[in-house]
């Protein structure tokens, strides 16, 4: 690949995006392409606002995204995937969403708006680039929505040289037994 | 699956996509260290992880979670003085705590070397300050290696052990967020596990280790001396490299993670300036510092943080007589945040306005509503502050202290509204009482918190007489930093021990007004806070309740198949949209429409049901097995 293929993942504590992101990067590492990135951490749990940071190819050097930089941004969430959007979605780029709503505190307590899918399509089209919206639609457990992301990004192309066998591979690393053949049944060609 | 512990103990060299912290946990069994201790706090808690995975029959060093960074310093400095290499590591505030014996290390002969790993937070993402630790290491006399990635972090440990190990000294290996969490393929060595030698070789006549008055001076100047050598010792100045570009006119001193950013930034640069990227940053490496300056008409130092090395090289530059142009902070910005890519960027650009000829990509500016990290569903610590609440005035003083519970800050509970550090809410609130009979006072305090530093400022109210409150918010975990064990949960990191009871705890100390509850019972909380409030003196109330967080994780996990998930939903008849669970009560499962009907977001409900005796109206009603 010639240059840097930069996604940035976003969603809220507790969603399952350290093992996207790890299995993202293990899945680019099997397709023989040179990968590394870096999680936020700190008050993850906490129900915070998580993200984690992915780059492809040989000349990424810092383990960061730089704002507006990101050819593909990961959203598990929807005003997740507003935030992430705005902030990092680069010209032209994909915003791939996974359609959840956990409020946040000012929406719950009534001080903002609750964001809508009009919302995450204005900010792709703001930036010139696509929106892709996943639902949980046949998905067996919420928890997995982390490896049902992974799934549609490899089934669309998204990012250049990765299959699904190459995330196949990558979650088999990673996990064993039932959990793993749950997750590999969303990763079938 | 790949298992992480045999592979972090494979004897022959491979490769392995691993962060900057397993890469660390890697290098310490390579370097032969038996002794390791720490204190929980992000960015480093993995380290930790990465040594439990190894399994305790073949891990071939010792850890443990001490009780706080200042023990745990002094338990892995009385190890390395029996001759065996130790490691400590904790958060970079965690060496205010350990200061006062950390100051001490470099007088000190210590056989065994000692390496202390600290993880800075540059931009303070999970700390309460972004401080510079390299300020300490001067006033001690440490020296500091700081690595910008995860390779480097392994390479740089075992270089940092090897100084400590040869020269009998202590060493920092100085980490950021974002080198403890940079995640790459790693190249690591081959490993031979070496029998362990466990003769305590204590030896008082090495050297006098009782640094009192005159008996000072020559520990010192040995200390200053062998700082004074490092700066031009080969081993230590092999961290070092430069990147030249031919570029006689410009250059940029840099280290630790800002060197990465700083090529990413430069990556569209035509005339790329030559680059001295320092991983010894003290001592100051002078002679090929100054010989860097000498090859450039400018340079410009680029550091996270406080101009350290800037204020080191301009001094430097000026005892050689160079006329170099060095550029050093050009604002306060510069001081602040951590020097991600777009950061270094920007600086780049206000150096040299001509290196980049079109702006950078921006940020659109943000819209939707911040997501702060907020106490998990079921949590104790919700139910403590929403019945706290219910028994103070509003002009009440709350103060907090470090852990889940800082939280409470946040709308809508707003309590525990000044923060220190760790275990200062007693102490601080006791000043808030003095000369104040209109506002009264309670403060909050974690369990691990309290055994970690908490419990001076305890016996100073008791034996001082202060008239405050203290609640004790007591979930049996370190939650906020991943649920490690602490002196009360019965457990340390190697197994079973002695279980320390808070309450005994407190008893000792002296304090004979305690209550204590469960955090559930709202009512019954109230009650006891209004209560003790009325009372004079030093008064504790211990709302006790388990983290659901860990415990729902091992329910899932003991439970397996036949865990079956519990909600709450509300009964849209009997609702009167009075929002006391959604605005007063606020857990994160209840989601409001419009302003008008709410409902449970069961992807996040565990099925508590501490919220339904929140509800006027009693519409929150029990659901086994979600929604159909």
């Amino acid at each position: 690949m010639i240059g840097n293929f930069d996604i940035y993942i976003a969603g809220v504590g507790g969603q399952g995006i350290g093992l996207l992101s790890e299995a993202l990067i293990r899945a680019v590492d099997h397709a023989g392409m040179i990968a590394k990135g870096c999680d936020t951490h700190g008050l993850a749990q906490r129900g915070g606002s998580v993200s984690s940071h992915v780059r492809v190819g040989a000349d990424a050097r810092s383990p960061l995204v730089s704002e507006g930089s990101a050819d593909l941004v990961v959203a598990l969430e929807r005003h997740e995937a507003v935030s992430a959007g705005r902030k990092y979605l680069k010209e032209g780029g994909t915003l791939l969403w996974f359609d959840a709503s956990w409020q946040p505190l000012d929406v719950r307590l009534g001080k903002a708006r609750a964001a809508g899918e009009s919302d995450v399509e204005e900010v792709a089209a703001l930036r010139k680039g696509t929106a892709v919206r996943v639902d949980g639609e046949g998905l067996p457990d919420p928890r997995m929505q982390n490896v049902a992301m992974l799934a549609a990004l490899c089934r669309r192309g998204l990012v250049p040289g990765l299959s699904l066998a190459h995330a196949r591979a990558a979650l088999s690393d990673l996990m064993a037994g039932a959990a793993l053949d749950a997750n590999l049944a969303l990763l079938a060609d | 699956m790949k298992d992480l512990g045999s592979t972090l103990l494979r004897e022959e060299a491979f490769e392995e996509i691993v962060i900057g912290n397993t890469a660390v946990a890697r290098a310490m069994v390579e370097a032969g260290v038996r002794s390791v201790t720490s204190y929980p706090g992000s960015p480093t808690p993995e380290i930790a992880e990465a040594l439990a995975a190894m399994g305790s029959d073949k891990r071939p060093l010792r850890f443990e979670f001490s009780t706080n960074e200042k023990v745990a310093t002094e338990v892995a400095f009385g190890s390395a003085l029996n001759g065996h290499l130790s490691v400590v590591f904790f958060k970079s505030v965690g060496l205010n705590v350990a200061a006062d014996s950390f100051v001490q290390l470099s007088l000190m002969d210590i056989p065994g070397g000692l390496v202390v790993v600290l993880g800075d937070d540059p931009g303070a993402n999970s700390s309460q300050n972004e401080q510079d630790n390299r300020h300490y290491a001067r006033m001690a006399y440490v020296p500091v290696l700081e690595p910008a990635g995860a390779q480097e972090a392994y390479d740089f440990f075992k270089l940092a052990a090897r100084i400590a190990r040869e020269r009998h000294t202590v060493v920092i290996l100085r980490l950021t967020t974002h080198v403890c969490h940079a995640k790459e393929k790693v190249r690591f060595a081959a490993w031979k596990p070496e029998p362990f030698d466990r003769t305590p070789r204590f030896d008082p006549e090495l050297q006098n280790y009782i640094p009192i008055a005159a008996s000072v001076f020559p520990l010192k100047r040995r200390a200053l001396e062998r700082i004074e050598a490092l700066a031009s010792d080969p081993l230590a100045l092999s961290a070092d490299r430069v990147d030249d570009a031919g570029n006689r006119k410009r250059g940029v001193i840099v280290a630790g993670n800002a060197y990465l950013s700083l090529l990413d930034a430069l990556a569209e640069v035509r005339e790329k300036p030559d680059v001295l990227k320092l991983g010894l940053v003290h001592p100051l490496p002078a002679a090929r510092v100054r010989e860097f300056l000498a090859a450039h008409e400018e340079v410009k130092i680029l550091e996270e943080l406080d101009p350290v090395l800037e204020t080191e090289i301009k001094a430097l530059a000026y005892d050689a007589g160079l006329r170099t142009r060095i550029i050093g902070k050009l604002d306060v910005g510069e001081l602040m945040g951590e020097h991600v890519p777009s950061a270094v960027r920007r600086i780049m650009a206000a150096t040299w306005p001509d290196l980049y000829a079109a702006p950078p990509p921006e940020a659109l500016p943000a819209v939707a509503a911040p997501r702060p990290a907020q106490l998990c569903p079921g949590c104790g610590h919700r139910s403590a502050f929403y019945a706290v609440k219910k028994a103070l005035k509003d002009d009440d003083i709350t103060v907090a202290d470090i852990g889940c519970h800082t939280l409470g800050h946040l709308p809508p509970y707003r309590m525990g509204r000044v923060l220190l550090s760790m275990g200062h809410s007693t102490a601080t609130a006791s000043g808030l009482a003095l000369f104040n009979k209109e506002r009264r006072v309670a403060c909050f305090i974690g369990d691990s918190t309290l055994f970690h530093a908490g419990l001076p400022g305890i016996a100073n109210a008791v034996y001082n007489q202060h008239d405050v409150l203290l609640i004790v918010m007591e979930n049996g975990t370190t939650a906020m930093t991943g649920h490690q064990d602490h002196p009360g949960t019965g457990r340390n990191w190697n197994g079973e021990t002695t279980k320390l009871s808070v309450r005994a705890a407190l008893e000792g100390l002296g304090v004979t007004n305690i209550r204590e509850v469960d955090a559930y019972q709202q009512a019954k909380l109230t009650g006891m806070v209004r209560e003790a409030l009325a009372e004079p003196g030093f008064k504790v109330v211990i709302a006790r309740h388990p983290c659901m967080l860990k415990f729902t994780r091992d329910q899932r996990r003991k439970l397996k198949a036949a865990w079956k998930p519990k909600h709450v939903r509300i009964d849209q008849d009997a609702c009167t949209k009075a929002h006391e669970c959604v605005e007063r009560f606020g857990c994160p499962s209840f989601q409001l429409h419009d302003g008008r009907a709410v409902t449970v977001n069961e992807d996040l409900c565990i099925g508590d049901g501490s919220c339904r005796q929140t509800c006027p109206s009693g519409a929150i009603v029990e659901q086994l097995g979600g929604a159909e």
